[in-house]
């Protein structure tokens, strides 16, 4: 084994920790943690800056330089209030909701690398383990809804099951076809293969893996368990105090979360000319949150069954279609450069992208009563 | 044995309460709306949480003391609600407004009803789930119009503005070319306003062909304004029974077909424009003399009663008033526009689902104020 003599950056790389296990694992669960509630607070900060720049405000500006405090002082402000639980309430699976909903979240960030090999657990599944842990979010969101004993929390974590249930299909086939392109599930390894970004090897995939990401953590404009137009805040109506923070956090932290893994699969993650490797992730996470927020500055909220035809009618074959074409490029022709399948791959996601926008009829409408 | 009785799951209507605390109810509305899952099979519309006997007040105030009750009814649109209430008066004491002041009138009436589109609109988009942009957007020239009006009368909402026989005060000298500056500012954004939103996929989808409002149940319900125009209907007061001095303006009657929440928005668009082009005109040719008849601040018109209705932003809204001579209203009564198109909601939303109730109830543009009175 190398002796511990390399750079100081290096020294976080798990190879140099031979047999420490719980050094690698303290070290890291802290970096996560530290890591996760910082960008947390930076990306709320930058939505409510990019906001008010799209929509002719300022955003806030007036705790500390550029407003730069709000975070922290809304934190304080909701850490003061008091927390109240309704009446009617299942006191036990509404004080376990934020818990569960949090979580995952925490989870979602053991497997993405910071730089290479840079990570809590550099699982040979990483990319299957992001899939299955990011659920289990649904499962607390359904809590809040059910155990607040509220109408309106009701029917938004109902619509957030039936949303996460059709989205993970499209959303799993986008994976698989960068599975497919990079040959490994490793988180890592998928950022070591991309010598060329998945993006432009996968564009189609990207698109949808975006569409179902949104939809998966309920981003605008599928933010249907929130409505705040109709069900005033969805699911965590009855939420207060430190307990609505915890599902502030956990919606802040999910988008983060979602936008780190679409920079891994498809961004080449941590690679990147002159800065560290680090710096570039985080670069490309806000890059993605970004384009997040533009859609949902710009776009009024789906209604809850062009949601459901968008996902069946829409993605679903497109990712079948893009599933089949990626598997005969990468069957028939092996040897062949990435570049020509960079050209075909961006022409057919252009076609089907309009054609299927010309086929995909919304809706269903009115219902007869 | 098992029937296919009880096989079948049986499902209980699920009564949701929307309001009168809600984000989205434009004030205090309420709907008990029964849903079957996401469908709403039914709603009940409650009312007057925001009642202020403001008719039953006015039987106690002088003719001139009402005018500010009337601010209080749509409080989106205060200037054509002045508008109705001194048109009733004038023509019960039979006062003839000077010319300018006529001019002063129509402007202001005017620039209220592209401030009301403007939050109708905005806010309509909000309802839909836009996250603020085209709301704000729409509010930015509101804003401008409302510095208008400042400018006017020194109020920003509220504004008493007009009086019995004319205007309280004269319009101050910047007025007019600040209005010839704001307009085709104003034009240049509606175009642009309009294309983006035509371009909007999600917003087409949720809009066009929801919440249908037929022509006849349109005509049935006495649907008025904007409303009504989107389902075809081609009425409009300012032409078809002009008051003030309507007649001598050039202007269009916008309608649509399909009386769906996207033609309820494309109407109120091309009004929009519509005033533009009134204003245009009416700014040019604002005559000198006096802003107001010479008329008594207290007034006591003649034993009778009088009805006078005018083309609100949001429909018809009329005034009726009933004088026995003496200084106050022996009764007074309003026709509320909102109160009436909100008579076809139900209508509209049976069969749609919960998010097009909040939207189909926002395309009807209604203000509480005027609900409630």
């Amino acid at each position: 084994m190398e002796p511990i003599s390399a750079g100081a950056l290096d020294i976080i790389q798990p190879t140099y920790w031979p047999g420490n296990y719980w050094w690698h694992w303290l070290f890291y669960t802290v970096v996560v943690i530290v890591f996760m509630l910082v960008m947390v607070i930076g990306a709320i900060y930058f939505e409510r800056r990019a906001m008010g720049k799209m929509q002719t405000r300022l955003g806030p500006n007036r705790t500390g330089p550029f407003g730069l405090l709000q975070p922290i002082a809304d934190a304080v402000k909701v850490l003061l209030k008091e927390n109240i639980v309704p009446g009617v309430a299942d006191k036990i699976v509404h004080f376990l909701a934020p818990v569960i909903a949090f979580t995952p979240v925490l989870l979602i960030f053991t497997v993405i690398p910071f730089q290479n090999g840079a990570m809590l657990a550099d699982l040979n599944i990483g990319i299957l383990f992001i899939v299955a842990v990011s659920s289990i979010a649904t499962v607390g969101v359904f809590m809040a809804g059910w155990g607040s004993g509220n109408k309106y929390s009701l029917l938004g974590a109902m619509r957030n099951v039936a949303a996460v249930v059709s989205y993970e299909i499209p959303m799993v086939l986008a994976i698989l076809g960068v599975v497919m392109v990079t040959g490994s599930l490793s988180m890592n390894d998928i950022v070591n293969a991309q010598n060329i970004p998945n993006i432009l090897v996968q564009p189609l995939g990207f698109l949808l893996f975006f569409t179902a990401a949104c939809a998966e953590i309920n981003r605008s404009p599928f933010d249907l368990m929130e409505a705040d137009s109709e069900l005033t805040a969805g699911f965590h109506t009855e939420y207060s105090g430190m307990r609505f923070a915890m599902f502030y956090l956990v919606e802040y932290a999910e988008a983060i979360a979602m936008s780190a893994v679409i920079s891994t699969l498809f961004l080449s993650g941590w690679r990147g000319p002159w800065l560290p490797p680090w710096l570039w992730l985080i670069i490309k996470t806000f890059f993605v949150f970004f384009l997040m927020i533009w859609v949902r500055t710009i776009m009024p909220r789906v209604r809850i069954d062009q949601l459901m035809g968008l996902a069946w009618k829409f993605l679903f074959p497109l990712a079948v279609i893009n599933l089949f074409a990626t598997a005969i490029e990468v069957l028939a022709w092996p040897d062949a450069s990435q570049w020509i399948f960079v050209g075909v791959n961006i022409v057919l996601a252009g076609a089907l992208v309009f054609l299927g926008s010309r086929l995909f009829k919304t809706g269903l409408g009115r219902v007869e009563v | 044995m098992t029937t296919t009785q009880e096989l079948t799951l049986k499902t209980e209507p699920f009564i949701l309460n929307i309001g009168p605390m809600h984000p989205s109810t434009h004030g205090v509305f309420r709907m008990r709306a029964t849903l079957d899952g996401e469908v709403v099979t039914d709603i009940e519309p409650v009312f007057g949480y925001l009642h202020r006997g403001i008719e039953k007040l006015a039987e106690e105030r002088t003719y001139t003391g009402i005018i500010p009750f009337t601010d209080r009814l749509d409080y989106l649109s205060p200037m054509s609600n002045n508008l109705g209430y001194c048109l009733a008066v004038e023509k019960l004491a039979g006062v003839k407004v000077p010319e300018r002041g006529e001019y002063i009138r129509i402007i202001t009436a005017e620039l209220q009803r592209l401030a009301n589109h403007c939050v109708a609109i905005g806010a309509m988009f909000n309802d839909a789930g836009a996250y603020f942009t085209p709301f704000l957007y729409m509010f930015r020239n509101r804003e401008k119009i409302y510095d208008l009006f400042d400018m006017l009368c020194g109020q920003r909402v509220t504004y008493n503005y007009m009086r019995i026989g004319g205007v309280s005060q004269d319009l101050p000298e910047e007025f007019l070319p600040a209005v010839a500056k704001f307009l085709p500012q104003l034009k240049k954004f509606l175009d642009e306003y309009e294309f983006f939103v035509k371009q909007n996929e999600v917003f087409v989808a949720r809009s066009k062909g929801v919440g249908i409002l037929s022509k006849e149940l349109a005509i049935n319900c006495g649907i008025s304004g904007p409303v009504a125009r989107a389902s075809g209907i081609k009425h409009d007061l300012r032409r078809d029974d002009p008051y003030s001095i309507y007649d001598r303006f050039e202007f269009d009657i916008p309608t649509a077909e399909n009386g769906d929440c996207f033609d309820r928005f494309y109407v109120r668009v091309q009004e929009m424009r519509q005033s533009v082009r009134i204003l245009e005109q009416a700014i040019k040719q604002v005559p000198d003399g006096p802003f107001r008849a010479n008329v008594p601040q207290v007034i006591h018109p003649p034993a009778g009663e009088s009805y006078a209705h005018i083309e609100s932003p949001k429909g018809e809204l009329g005034y009726y008033i009933v004088s026995d001579g003496s200084i106050a209203p022996y009764r007074f009564h309003i026709r509320p526009t909102s109160l009436i198109n909100l008579g076809a909601l139900r209508n509209m939303v049976r069969g749609w689902k919960v998010a097009d109730l909040i939207f189909i109830f926002g395309s009807i543009d209604i203000t509480m104020g005027e609900v409630d009175r």
